[in-house]
């Protein structure tokens, strides 16, 4: 089982790094938020898997998971959220500022001479 | 209230406090923050009135406050001998300026930045004097530096002004950062930083084996700051400052800094052979150096830079030598030198505000114009110039004393009173060239006005340290033997030796190389002419301003060169180098480590169901990548790793993440959506093959090495410290869900901070999106109109039913959350997105007639709940944000617990609705202005 979730961790990673890495706000926004799952994934198997366990104090259990950060974790998720939306509005302010969706905020770049058709774009 | 257990922290801020007030005064009259300045300074020299018997009694006033106990930090503060000295002279003098400078600044002149400048710069100047602890000292020894830059560019319309200050900071700062290292170092020797500490523990750094660093790096900011060569050539380009601000500065306070130091370290650093030749070394030579070029300068304050590199110079050489008489005269010469320079630094801006230039081959035969301004000169010069009955001759005399006999063992010893009678002779001749070129020498050439006295008070300040000279040079003993008394032996940190203050000594050789001095110098002065063609013709011109400047030029393109190796401008390039470092330092740290990868801890065993969802999670976190070109469908495919996600938490224990994963999935979505509307609707390809390539790499072996990481962790057993919090969670928070009891209770400042956190994302996202206009597109991406009838009626409906449900869900989630999983954020999270959806389904002008809350507040009363319930626990006199619990009982409901912790999850819960929804409303009204401006467009 704990290769499986450090499969996905890794996966989900190298997804995120992938997109992270490309030119475009949009990909890069979705990259971070694979990373950011990863991340969270990541915080939380630091408790070790555990299954049926969940911290919640009754009389029957005396066995529970490491509720630490499962607590870090949840703040963390919000918080992503927060980041994703400011990123996000972000890429909107600099499209809006730079008339295109380049993080580098190039105005003509060859490869968008190349692509314009498929471009989309609603200039 | 005793005034003694806290008055010297005072005297040291008080500057800083009345310097804003001396700026805001200006603004009624600029005379005003004249008066602020004067009475600031006299209200430190009152504060510092009730501790100054404390020094004559032989004691160390020590006032110390905790302030990094970890390691081993104070906010330290010491009064002795040496600090009173030094208060003194700058409080004394500080005052002299501000009655000077009041009226030498003209009426272009801003008084309140100069003042509000001139106070930080005094407050800076006395932490340093003042401070016990050494880290504490550097700071207010960098703070010298800044304000001083200040000061120096105060006339900013001129380049000399902003080149000099940049270039006085350039040298005194980095000096300043050296210094730190070589305090970290003697701290760490010490292991402390407090001065009493290393006062006592000379022996202890002098046998050090890393002595010698140290003291280089300690003597690097002293010789900086103190313009020794071979960083004097600051001060001359300093002179661009205003003249108060030299008199201030270069005369009495900042450039002693160093020799403060120097005095201070004394019994710590001083004694070795290293301490005699670095020190004795530079400060010989910047005696010579700076006497010898100071009679070639035909600028009044060029003259007066020199000599007071030269005389810096000579206090220097007089510590070098080590000897406790050396100190005694050291100290004696700075009192001494500080009042004859400041008076001429005076004498010089008063020439130069009447004549329009300090020129002295055009200022001549001023004695007639300004009689008691040139008698003032005369005495100041003649102290500088070493002129028996005034106090520059007095130490010098000690000075000669001292050159003859503190080296007697040395081979060498017989140079040293030649090389520093040479030194004299050029004193005296630049010190007769100030009187006689100045006040004689025929008529002014070519002045624009006609000088004459300058006012009254201008010429006070003058008169004062002048008077002082004369005191001090006729009835040593009654002026300055007490207070040099004392400061010698916090100086030497003993009892002081036996000196003499007498002005005659008999016939012996000081009194002779006196004379010659005296002699030589008249003589050198009167075939200036011959000397100064011989200096034009045969000595290389070396300007230390080019010079420095092509240095600081060629590390400016070397600097700008390294980063262009990484950073071309791009962001796509800079954070490809950010993950790259990431994943070669993980790396790095895989391979120093000795045990085995993974360790024993027994496996859970797979099953088929997770199999399968892990198997999904990665098939679609893979396309996502691959079909990023495609946004809407690698949209939708990221939702389903969340969902995924999700129920990987639902599985290994985590119903409360389970939960916030899922509802901050749906509202991420909806977020994502509204974005991309204004979005390309396509990525265009990228046409490198190598980036794509490299990029691969890159990520895959981000992903295996954190893969690695995670199973390296999860294989091993480990020591929780949660077993705390699942005891106490109970007994202690008064809630069942340990999650949700850390979260409000244990936690409680980390969640306020990211509550905190998020209400800032919201705003931020608010502010952005004011005022922006971005045009929607026409058409999707098939090439379709988009419809023009977005709010379907069976989803308006059902939205409209489900709402209260929806509410009730978010309240059934808050309330149980301290028990069973559930608690603000989730609830806070199903309350947005049902607020949401119906300003989805609805619109938003239907929404917002029916809800009329403004978001804004919401964040606002939820930050002050949760705040509130901190400072309540306060108030009660627990540490912040501490809870409590009891059980109340209700007819029908039965006995349910009550806990101020949830009155804290009430703040997160509408911290997160408000933040929430002000982001995706403002979002929606974002595409709401496009469509109307769109069809206005159409129409």
């Amino acid at each position: 089982m704990e290769w499986l979730v450090a499969i996905a961790i890794g996966v989900m990673t190298s997804s995120g790094v992938y997109l992270v890495l490309r030119a475009r706000t949009f990909p890069l926004v979705l990259g971070l938020t694979l990373i950011s799952y990863a991340v969270n994934v990541f915080l939380f198997v630091m408790g070790r898997l555990q299954i049926g366990e969940a911290a919640i104090i009754s009389a029957e259990t005396t066995k529970y998971t490491d509720p630490l950060p499962q607590a870090l974790v949840l703040t963390a998720i919000v918080i992503a959220f927060g980041m994703t939306a400011f990123l996000i509005v972000l890429a909107l302010k600099a499209r809006s500022e730079l008339g295109n969706d380049h993080v580098d905020g190039m105005s003509y770049v060859a490869e968008e001479q190349e692509n314009k058709v498929a471009g989309g774009d609603a200039k | 209230m005793n005034l003694l257990a806290f008055n010297l922290p005072l005297v040291a801020l008080i500057p800083f406090l009345g310097a804003p007030i001396a700026a805001w005064a200006a603004r009624f009259n600029r005379v005003a923050s004249a008066w602020v300045a004067g009475i600031v300074t006299l209200l430190a020299l009152l504060i510092l009135m009730p501790a100054v018997h404390i020094p004559f009694d032989n004691e160390t006033l020590v006032q110390s406050w905790s302030w990094l106990p970890a390691l081993g930090l104070d906010f330290a503060f010491r009064l002795d001998g040496l600090s009173l000295l030094f208060s003194f002279l700058i409080l004394l003098i500080g005052l002299l300026v501000i009655l000077y400078a009041r009226y030498y600044l003209s009426a272009q002149d801003s008084m309140g930045r100069f003042f509000a400048y001139l106070l930080m710069f005094m407050g800076s100047m006395l932490g340093i004097v003042l401070s016990e602890n050494l880290i504490q000292l550097v700071i207010f020894w960098e703070l010298t530096s800044l304000t001083s830059f200040l000061l120096i560019s105060y006339w900013q319309y001129s380049q000399d002004a902003r080149d000099g200050a940049r270039m006085a900071l350039t040298i005194t700062g980095a000096g300043g950062l050296a210094m730190l290292a070589g305090v970290l170092m003697i701290g760490n020797m010490v292991g402390s930083f407090n001065l009493t500490d290393v006062l006592a523990s000379g022996d202890l750094i002098r046998q050090n084996e890393h002595y010698l660093t140290a003291l280089v790096l300690i003597l690097l900011g002293v010789f900086t700051k103190s313009a020794q060569f071979p960083f004097h050539f600051w001060l001359p380009h300093a002179m661009a400052a205003p003249t108060p601000v030299s008199a201030y500065l270069h005369s009495a306070t900042m450039v002693k800094a160093g020799i403060f130091i120097l005095a201070r370290l004394f019994p710590v650093l001083s004694g070795t052979e290293a301490w005699g030749w670095l020190v004795g070394g530079a400060g010989m030579i910047t005696m010579v150096l700076g006497a010898y070029t100071a009679l070639f300068k035909h600028d009044l304050k060029g003259l007066l830079a020199y000599s007071t590199i030269s005389h810096l110079g000579l206090i220097t050489l007089l510590f070098g030598f080590s000897t406790k008489l050396a100190a005694v005269a050291a100290i004696f010469h700075i009192i001494n030198h500080a009042t004859f320079k400041a008076s001429l630094f005076m004498v010089a801006g008063i020439i130069d505000h009447e004549c329009g230039t300090r020129d002295m081959r055009k200022v001549n035969g001023l004695l007639k114009y300004m009689p008691h301004t040139a008698l003032l000169a005369m005495i100041a010069a003649s102290a500088m110039a070493g002129v028996p009955l005034l106090n520059g001759f007095l130490s010098k005399e000690m000075f000669f004393q001292q050159a003859l006999t503190a080296t007697d063992h040395h081979t060498l010893s017989w140079a040293i009173p030649v090389i520093v009678t040479f030194g004299a002779v050029f004193s005296v001749a630049y010190s007769l060239r100030f009187i006689h070129d100045v006040f004689f020498n025929g008529e002014p050439q070519g002045l624009s006005k006609t000088p004459h006295e300058p006012p009254r008070f201008m010429k006070i300040p003058v008169d004062i340290l002048v008077l002082l000279c004369l005191g001090v040079g006729m009835v040593p003993m009654l002026i300055v033997a007490p207070i040099l008394s004392v400061a010698v032996a916090a100086s030497i940190q003993s009892v002081p030796p036996d000196y003499s203050l007498a002005i005659w000594h008999g016939f012996n050789i000081p009194l002779l190389m006196s004379f010659i001095a005296l002699l030589f110098g008249v003589i050198v002065y009167f075939y200036r002419e011959k000397l100064f063609r011989w200096h034009d013709t045969n000595l290389p011109r070396l300007d230390a301003k080019t010079l420095f400047n092509r240095i600081t030029h060629g590390l400016l393109v070397l600097s700008g060169r390294i980063s262009r190796l990484f950073d071309r401008g791009s962001l796509q390039n800079a954070i490809s180098w950010v993950l790259l470092s990431g994943v070669a330092a993980t790396l790095y740290g895989f391979l120093q480590f000795d045990s085995p990868l993974f360790g024993d801890r027994t496996l859970l065993d797979a099953n088929l169901l997770t199999m399968v969802q892990v198997g999904i999670l990665v098939i679609a976190s893979i396309l996502t990548a691959l079909l990023h070109h495609q946004r809407l469908v690698s949209l939708i495919i990221i939702g389903v790793i969340g969902l995924i996600v999700s129920l990987g938490f639902v599985k290994f224990s985590a119903p409360d993440l389970a939960l916030t994963q899922l509802s901050v999935e749906v509202v991420t979505i909806v977020l994502l959506l509204l974005a991309l509307f204004f979005l390309p609707q396509h990525s265009p390809q990228e046409r490198s093959h190598r980036r794509l390539f490299r990029d691969l790499v890159l990520s895959i072996s981000a992903g295996v090495t954190v893969m690695l990481l995670a199973m390296a962790v999860m294989s091993r057993d480990y020591a929780s410290i949660s077993g705390f919090f699942l005891e106490n969670s109970k007994p202690g928070g008064g809630g069942t869900n340990v999650v949700n009891v850390i979260l409000v209770d244990f936690r409680g400042f980390d969640t306020l901070g990211e509550i905190v956190v998020l209400a800032l994302a919201g705003l931020g996202i608010f502010a952005l999106l004011k005022d922006l206009k971005l045009p929607a597109p026409q058409r999707d991406i098939e090439g379709r109109e988009w419809s023009h009838d977005p709010h379907p009626p069976i989803m308006q409906t059902l939205t409209r039913l489900l709402f209260p449900l929806m509410l009730m869900v978010a309240v059934f989630i808050f309330l149980r959350g301290h028990n069973l999983p559930g608690g603000g954020f989730i609830a806070g999270l199903i309350a947005a997105v049902a607020l949401i959806s119906q300003y989805l389904a609805n619109g938003i002008a239907w929404t917002n007639a029916r809800i009329k809350v403004d978001m804004h507040k919401v964040i606002a009363v939820g930050l002050t709940a949760a705040f509130v319930t901190g400072l309540a626990a306060m108030f009660l006199s627990y540490p912040f944000l501490t809870t409590t619990f009891t059980y109340l009982t209700w007819p029908i409901v039965g006995k349910f617990e009550i806990a101020s912790a949830m009155i804290f999850d009430l703040g997160v819960f509408l911290v997160v609705v408000g933040a929430t929804v002000l982001i995706l409303v403002e979002l929606g009204k974002l595409s709401h202005a496009s469509h109307g401006l769109a069809q206005q467009e159409k129409k």
